[in-house]
């Protein structure tokens, strides 16, 4: 995995190649660091925040091409329901069971569970490891200067308990009963009565994931903020900090504080499912027709309440660190220093405290109470200001730069509309009034992955695109960038962009046949063929966006050993201290240890053209 | 990774400007992290308590949970000795409050399973009696531990019926508006054939339950992973006092804070579950 990249010795020719701007000695103290360290202990065992960045970077874009490989599957059944699924039915049939994919016919079940576990698997598994897991760990101690994360060992035990969590989430597919069937959200009661046939179900699987992988991410904050705090440079003050590092010490803040209530209500579930309590199970429920054998009093809401407490901080969890990664490329990109760093900072700030008191708007529906879906109608409001700005701040970075049309710029640009079009469709969720019609259907779908994939996915291709030569010495190809950046561009909108129709024609968000039985319906409450036709486009549109990424998959891996070598430790001309390491940075990161003499964006403030000036450049 | 070659700053030593270091950083983060995770149990606790229709109180053994108090309560004491020992440099003082502390901690584990298993061993039975459905709480006779009907009903070993030995009135289940056999502390024998239900009072039994084992237990498995803690140091102390005094010193400080969060969420939980 990591080992072409760290077999080169550090320092090797690339160095005499160095910037003259970069103050960069020889690497050889880093080579001291790997004289004694097996394989085991570099590659796998590691305790460099970078090593451990690139494993959590692998681990979760291969969970991205499963969580997505899933939703191609339901994809097929949503297009044509009730057909067999070609090429790969006959192999779900054979792994999962005749009862999952009978003659290659998506069941009812297997649906269910691809949608809970496509979910799962993308937010969880997929783009906060992503975001926070690779970027963070690898990005954050350079930015700062820091030779490391606080705790080294820490880090290593997050990644795996990490990785734990989700090799339990991936064995659920194969017990009994399949995966978890309840969502993404595992409502209760559903989720504790999906396969009451089974002891250890799907479900207690999911928790049991879960609550490793809020532990994983508890050790991930808790090191994150304390490095932050801890190990900035000399002269790196809070306000000469890259705006990616403060994205990432508020996107730890929500993590620290918002996950341990899904850890209680994780427990409280498994409890609910291992021991028969009824924390979340109501007095009198009947299941097929049969009273449950339960206590009861426990309540349903409670769940909700927990659940979005948690999810709600997670979607800015979501999008917090993509902004600070579009901020980096376009800071790099426009050679301008970026509009409002300032307002950048006190928004991320806003939008983290007012993340925990919105979380009730997916709820409105619910019966909990008018008053209460006014207060939170009103919060959900406020917050979407500082969302505003920080678009906005962003847009008019670019006013007046000598924008360089890299791929990771392409990236970052293509962001800024496609999360202001997911954020202007969460206004009318917001409110109470539109959101009794949009509730539960393809508009709510279509609002938060506009927000998350051509938003947030959009800005990690940006950022693997911009980091990728310091991490590996060599760039990735621009040609195949650029041919990757368009097809995707096309695709993600065509894939998106209907389902806003689908969902203001009032199609639920989780029908196995994809509203055919109410197309079928007819009359006002019936769903026009217009909608049942974009299934399948949408449909065709997703395949064509999983072939787009073949040119990224390709150059990816073929560029670690073939791209082309950078000239300098500093090939894009950034100025943040992560490009004033040698290349790739050694086991501790800087030669000497660095000291920041100004802010981080100073571009086109020398009298050079395009001048930079970096971070460490004493004045 | 050999660490020889890089050394984490302030690992040891505060930095200047935070006046703190790096490991004590991390035990408030930590510790902030936990007061969300007790805190969502707590509103759980009043969630379900304010939308039930009847809370059972006084169901638990108030002398037994105030000892248990009195014990934590001391262990935070001596864990505070332990630390202040070390900075004084008197080492053989550190291992004497160190050792009280680990031994208070597993007494108050032990008070604690003792506390667990008088629910296992108690009872509710429905049973019909002369035509008259029965609901009653009580012990059965040899305390068996957590039986139910299917225990009764094993094919393998079938049990014809047992003796049950009610509660006093008062003491049962409000929740059940428990009705008492006539006869009331007299054991009466009860058929299988014509018992309904049996249960013991584990989680299952009532939402107060469920939320009295959740909280508690998570709660003792803070208990036993900071004695653990607390050992460790117990036993290793010696080497590291050695080689890196200033290192333990922080460790048992840390630590100590961390025992201290254990001691205060006990202290809420007390008066929540044994006296409201
Ligand atoms: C900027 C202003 C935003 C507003 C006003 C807003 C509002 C809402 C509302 C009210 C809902 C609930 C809709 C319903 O279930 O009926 C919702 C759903 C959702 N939003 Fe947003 N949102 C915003 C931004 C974001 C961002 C930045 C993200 C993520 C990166 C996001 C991700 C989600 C997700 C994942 C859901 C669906 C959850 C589910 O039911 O499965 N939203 N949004
Ligand atoms: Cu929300």
């Amino acid at each position: 995995m990591g080992k072409p990249i760290a077999n080169r010795p550090f320092g090797d020719g690339l160095m005499s190649h160095a910037a003259a701007t970069v103050a960069s000695a020889t690497g050889s103290e880093g080579n001291d660091a790997h004289h004694d360290s097996g394989f085991w202990r570099k590659y796998i065992f590691s305790t460099d925040h970078k090593v451990i960045g690139i494993q959590y970077g692998l681990t979760s874009l291969t969970f991205l091409l499963l969580g997505f490989l899933l939703m191609t599957l339901m994809r097929w059944q949503l297009a044509y329901p009730g057909e067999p699924i070609p090429l790969l039915g006959p192999v779900l049939e054979k792994v999962l069971g005749q009862g999952m994919a009978f003659k290659g016919i998506m069941s009812p079940d297997l649906y269910n569970s691809f949608g809970a576990m496509h979910g799962t698997i993308m937010v969880f598994l997929a783009i906060v490891p992503l975001a926070f897991g690779a970027f963070g760990n690898y990005v954050v101690p350079l930015q700062i200067g820091a030779p490391d994360m606080a705790f080294p060992r820490l880090n290593m035990a997050s990644y795996w308990v990490y990785f734990m969590g989700g090799v339990i989430m991936l064995v659920s597919f194969f017990i009994p009963g399949g995966a978890a069937k309840s969502g993404w959200t595992s409502y209760s009661p559903l989720a504790t009565i999906a396969d009451m046939g089974h002891r250890v179900d799907g479900q207690t699987l999911w928790l049991i994931g879960m609550v490793l992988l809020i532990t994983s991410s508890l050790l991930g904050s808790v090191n994150f903020i304390a490095t932050i705090i801890q190990l900035r440079a000399p002269g790196m003050t809070w306000m000469r900090m890259p705006f990616f590092v403060w994205a990432q010490l508020v996107t730890a803040f929500l993590l620290l504080l918002a996950f341990p209530p899904l850890e209680a209500a994780g427990l409280m579930q498994l409890m609910d499912n291992l021991f028969d309590t009824s924390f979340f199970l109501p007095t009198g429920l009947v299941v097929s027709g049969n009273p449950l054998a339960v206590s009861g009093g426990g309540s349903p809401l409670l769940w909700q309440h927990l659940f979005w407490f948690l999810a709600h901080p997670e979607v800015y969890v979501l999008i917090l660190p993509a902004m600070g990664i579009v901020a980096e490329v376009i800071a790099n990109n426009t050679r301008k220093p970026l509009f409002g760093y300032k307002s950048l900072v006190y928004s991320a700030m806003a939008i983290g405290f007012l993340s925990f008191i919105v979380w009730a708007h997916h709820m409105y529906l619910t019966g909990m109470g008018t008053k209460i879906s006014t207060f939170f109608q009103t919060t959900t409001m406020m917050i979407s200001i500082p969302s505003v700005i920080i678009v906005t701040t962003l847009f008019i970075s670019l006013w007046g730069g000598s924008i360089r049309f890299t791929t990771p710029m392409l990236f970052a640009l293509a962001f800024l509309p496609m999360f202001g079009i997911g954020g202007l469709t969460g206004l009318p969720l917001g409110f109470n009034a539109t959101d009794i019609q949009l509730h539960d259907t393809y508009y709510v779908i279509g609002h938060f992955h506009y927000v998350v994939a051509p938003g947030t996915i959009f800005a990690i291709f940006a950022g693997i695109y911009y980091w990728f030569p310091k991490i590996t010495g060599r760039h990735m190809s621009e040609f195949w960038g650029k041919v990757h950046f368009a097809l995707s561009f096309v695709f993600m909108n065509l894939v998106f962009a209907p389902m806003f129709l689908q969902g203001l024609e009032g199609m639920h968000r989780r029908m196995y046949d994809g509203g055919a039985t109410y197309a079928a319906a007819g009359g006002i409450e019936g769903l026009s063929q217009f909608a049942l036709k974009l299934n399948v486009s949408i449909s065709h549109a997703a395949w064509l966006l999983g072939w787009a990424q073949v040119p990224f998959i390709i150059n990816l891996f073929w560029s670690i050993w073939k791209g082309r070598k950078v000239e300098s430790d500093n090939p894009w001309e950034a100025t943040t201290l992560e490009w004033a390491t040698p290349t790739p940075p050694p086991h501790g990161n800087f030669a000497s240890p660095p000291t920041a003499h100004r802010g981080p964006y100073e571009y086109s403030q020398s009298p050079a053209p395009n001048g930079f000036t970096p971070q460490n450049e004493p004045a | 990774m050999s660490s020889a070659a890089m050394e984490i700053p302030y690992s040891v030593e505060p930095r200047p400007d935070t006046g703190l270091y790096n490991g004590k950083v991390g035990i408030w983060l930590f510790l902030a992290s936990e007061v969300m995770l007790f805190g969502a149990l707590f509103s759980s606790y009043i969630m379900l308590r304010v939308g039930s229709d009847a809370w059972p109180v006084h169901m638990l053994n108030v002398p037994i949970g105030t000892l248990n108090t009195t014990v934590l309560i001391t262990s935070s004491i001596t864990v505070v000795l332990a630390w202040a020992a070390l900075k004084l440099k008197e080492f053989n003082k550190f291992r004497l409050y160190m050792g009280l502390t680990v031994v208070l901690a597993l007494t108050f584990a032990i008070i604690k399973s003792f506390e667990y298993r008088s629910k296992f061993v108690h009872y509710a039975v429905e049973y019909t009696h002369n035509g008259q459905v029965i609901e009653a709480t009580g012990h059965i006779e040899g305390s068996p531990w957590n039986w139910s009907l299917k225990t009764l009903q094993n094919p393998d070993h079938p049990i014809e019926s047992i003796v049950f030995h009610p509660d006093a009135a008062g003491h049962g289940h409000p929740g059940e508006g428990a009705t008492i056999h006539a006869g009331e502390h007299e054991a009466v024998t009860i058929a299988t054939k014509d018992i309904h239900k049996l249960e013991s009072f584990g989680p299952w039994h009532h939402t107060y339950l469920a939320i009295y084992f959740t909280l508690t237990g998570l709660h003792a498995l803070h208990v036993l992973g900071g004695a653990a803690v607390l050992a460790w140091f117990w036993i290793t102390g010696p080497a590291m006092w050695r080689t890196d005094p200033e290192r333990l010193t922080n460790r048992v400080e840390v630590t100590g804070l961390f025992w201290h969060f254990v001691d205060l969420v006990w202290i809420f939980l007390f008066p929540v579950l044994y006296l409201l």
